[in-house]
């Protein structure tokens, strides 16, 4: 059983959603960003996703993207994650990465899989690798036992959807509105559909992202979801420091606790 | 029995026409591979709009009235065939070769990049959708975007970054003059890979009624193939035409790559002549020690950028490299599959030239031919004259002078100090 298994097990069975939140490394610097992850442990997030400052970051909102930037000019460097994460083993926390696929392909599948797994870190989060291109990456995640997150999104075709629960483990990255990142006043209506549909595919628990920036949003999302994944409110929060990212966690993870049925 | 034979020949350019969108042994894999490159990189989200694109373009290529209703546009609209002009006095700085140049300069917009945004335009009227969003270096490939737009009735956003539409200030009107919404790119370098960024973030949020007419060879699956097509009418024509005034075929083509659209057109036509050496010439900027370039084949290692493998200009951790090249259409750090591939097999041979080079040769086409060709063009015409000189007096080149130069005339002007001083009377 992975460690993504137990976190959903144990969710399960408080009847309850998970929460993911989201930081860039090295963002505002390195050390910041081991106590930001630190903070939003504290408060609450079951599963902190560790995000790689990418240059080019298409998928991103300017939140986001401005925090890659900051991380980047800081002199980010790709080994500097692996500390990142063994910070949070380290803390008792739970990790996976989230990275765009290039930085991996540079590094070597396999070598950033073997660096990953021995820093404690559960699995990878691919924004731009479907499964069709990740023979490599297939073949790397079982080798060092890391769980395979893909995102499925509202307009992937049935086929599509079946394809890419197939390949995943741990569980399914949902993205709730077509569009890039960042916290919205509501999340798409799509959203519950999608993870309807989903679950037509699949048994794996199901991640829904893009947009939740409330409890109140929490609520609603792990009322249809298995974990509620949070990101840019994270990275705005990280500008007022440890204590307003660790507050945020906090009312999330109220919020995933009262879900909205 | 007159008749019969003009009707047979008329038939006969029809299936040499059609043969441009068929399928060869040089097409990718059916997911878009051409050896280890290309493929789809890209985002869940955007796949079912690559998937549907696919489709229609693959109905499309077969279908005749799609592929006539194209190449009536090209005959009547784009003004093709375009010239073939040898340039003699030009072939006097290049070793004494002989030297044609492929008149993409001449079609309506100026520039090769017509051809594909009047084919995707088409494509995008077949899907059912409204709205055009594309991507601009020079502001070539908007122009040409927002004119095939007009044409057809289409909403069109053009993504420029903020550096390029300072640089060419002119198009940018130009683009607005013809209905389109021109948005200044702020983030990253400010230039067309950020340009690129910004139309992803833009299709995959309004991916329903939206087109994504990518400019160029590269992007993920069916871009790279769909785009080489729409160009593939560069080489057949250019191979006739060199055929019927040189009476051979050349020893070399040469062509500027930037994203490499206008040479892989132009490769195609002679892909399978064993014997013509196939030369793509990449913006070297400031030369390549000095690290500012764009030379993404001469220097790049591969990975993935934009939706398919390739080779880029990257860093050790795969953050990309920001690429240099007084050409704004050239200063790109990614590079089309088609071309990563040619190259790996050998098939292509690829080179950098630098900017003084480029501007050298940019000025000599003018003073001695009379054309003035786009910076971008230039650098084929420096590479020209070097493989000239390799070659000698019995060499036979083909360029492909893929755009003009009127959009360049600010970064000309400043460059050779044309001029005048402001307050400073010429008399």
């Amino acid at each position: 059983m992975s460690g993504l298994d137990e976190l959903f097990a144990d969710a399960r069975t408080e009847d309850r959603g998970a929460l993911i939140g989201y930081l860039p490394a090295g963002y505002p610097t390195l050390a910041g960003s081991t106590e930001l992850l630190a903070a939003m442990i504290d408060g609450g997030c079951d599963l902190v996703e560790v995000g790689v400052p990418y240059s080019d970051p298409v998928m991103d909102g300017p939140t986001i993207q401005a925090a890659a930037d900051t991380a980047l000019r800081g002199g980010f460097r790709l080994r500097q994650l692996f500390e990142l994460v063994e910070s949070v083993s380290a803390r008792g926390g739970r990790a996976v990465v989230m990275t765009y696929w290039n930085p991996v392909h540079s590094y070597g599948v396999d070598a950033f899989a073997r660096d990953l797994a021995s820093a404690g870190g559960l699995g990878i989060i691919t924004p731009d690798l479907i499964p069709d291109e990740a023979a490599e990456w297939m073949t790397a995640s079982t080798e060092h036992a890391l769980d395979r997150i893909f995102l499925v999104a509202p307009s992937s075709s049935e086929q599509r959807i079946d394809l890419t629960v197939k390949a995943s483990s741990g569980f399914v990255y949902a993205t709730a509105v077509m569009g890039v990142t960042g916290a919205r006043d509501q999340v798409g209506a799509g959203a519950a559909e999608l993870v309807r549909r989903t679950r037509e595919h699949t048994k794996l628990p199901i991640g829904v992202g893009l947009g939740v920036r409330s409890g109140e949003q929490a609520a609603e999302v792990a009322g249809f979801a298995d974990a509620v994944i949070v990101g840019s409110a994270f990275v705005a929060k990280a500008a007022e420091g440890p204590s307003a990212v660790n507050a945020l966690a906090a009312e999330l993870a109220q919020g995933v606790r009262n879900r909205t049925r | 029995m007159p008749e019969a034979r003009a009707v047979s020949k008329h038939d006969q350019t029809r299936e040499e026409e059609r043969d441009q969108h068929s399928r060869t042994s040089h097409d990718p894999d059916e997911r878009g591979h051409f050896g280890p490159y290309g493929g789809r990189f890209m985002p869940e989200a955007l796949i079912g709009a690559l998937e549907e694109l696919s489709a229609e373009y693959d109905k499309a290529r077969l279908d005749p009235d799609f592929i006539d209703e194209f190449n009536r546009l090209l005959l009547n609209y784009a003004g093709r065939p375009s010239l073939l002009t040898e340039a003699p006095r030009f072939a006097e700085y290049a070793g004494g070769a002989r030297i044609f140049l492929k008149r993409e300069d001449l079609n309506h917009t100026g520039s090769h990049k017509i051809n594909n945004v009047l084919g995707q335009a088409l494509l995008t009227k077949r899907m059912g959708k409204k709205r055009v969003i594309a991507e601009t270096g020079a502001g070539q490939h908007g122009v040409a975007t927002a004119t095939a737009c007009a044409l057809m009735g289409l909403d069109c956003t053009i993504y420029m970054g903020e550096v390029d539409t300072q640089r060419q200030a002119l198009n940018v009107a130009r683009m607005r003059l013809l209905g389109a919404e021109v948005i200044p790119v702020k983030t990253g370098s400010r230039t067309l890979k950020d340009a690129i960024n910004e139309a992803l973030r833009d299709w995959v949020t309004n991916v329903e009624d939206t087109h994504y007419l990518l400019g160029t060879a590269a992007g993920g699956h069916p871009f790279p193939v769909m785009v080489r097509n729409f160009h593939r009418v560069i080489g057949d024509e250019a191979r006739g035409q060199i055929l019927a005034q040189a009476g051979r075929l050349p020893d070399v083509v040469a062509a500027c790559v930037g994203g490499g659209s206008n040479a892989i057109g132009i490769f195609h036509g002679f892909i399978d002549d064993a014997d013509v050496r196939l030369v793509g010439l990449e913006p070297g900027g400031h030369g390549i020690e000095s690290g500012e370039h764009g030379a993404t084949l001469s220097e790049g290692t591969p990975g993935m950028l934009h939706g398919a493998m390739s080779y880029l200009l990257q860093d050790e951790d795969g953050q990309t490299i920001e690429a240099y090249s007084i050409s704004a259409g050239l200063d790109y750090p990614g590079v089309g599959p088609e071309h990563s591939w040619l190259k790996d097999t050998g098939r292509a041979e690829y080179r950098p030239v630098t900017d003084a080079e480029a501007m050298e040769a940019f000025q000599l086409l003018a003073r001695t031919e009379g054309i003035i060709p786009a910076i971008e063009s230039a650098h084929a015409l420096a590479g020209a004259r070097k493989l000239g000189e390799e070659l000698g007096r019995d060499g036979l080149i083909l360029v492909n002078l893929s755009g003009r130069g009127d959009k360049d005339m600010d970064t000309a002007a400043t460059y050779f100090g044309y001029v005048d001083p402001e307050g400073e009377d010429a008399s």
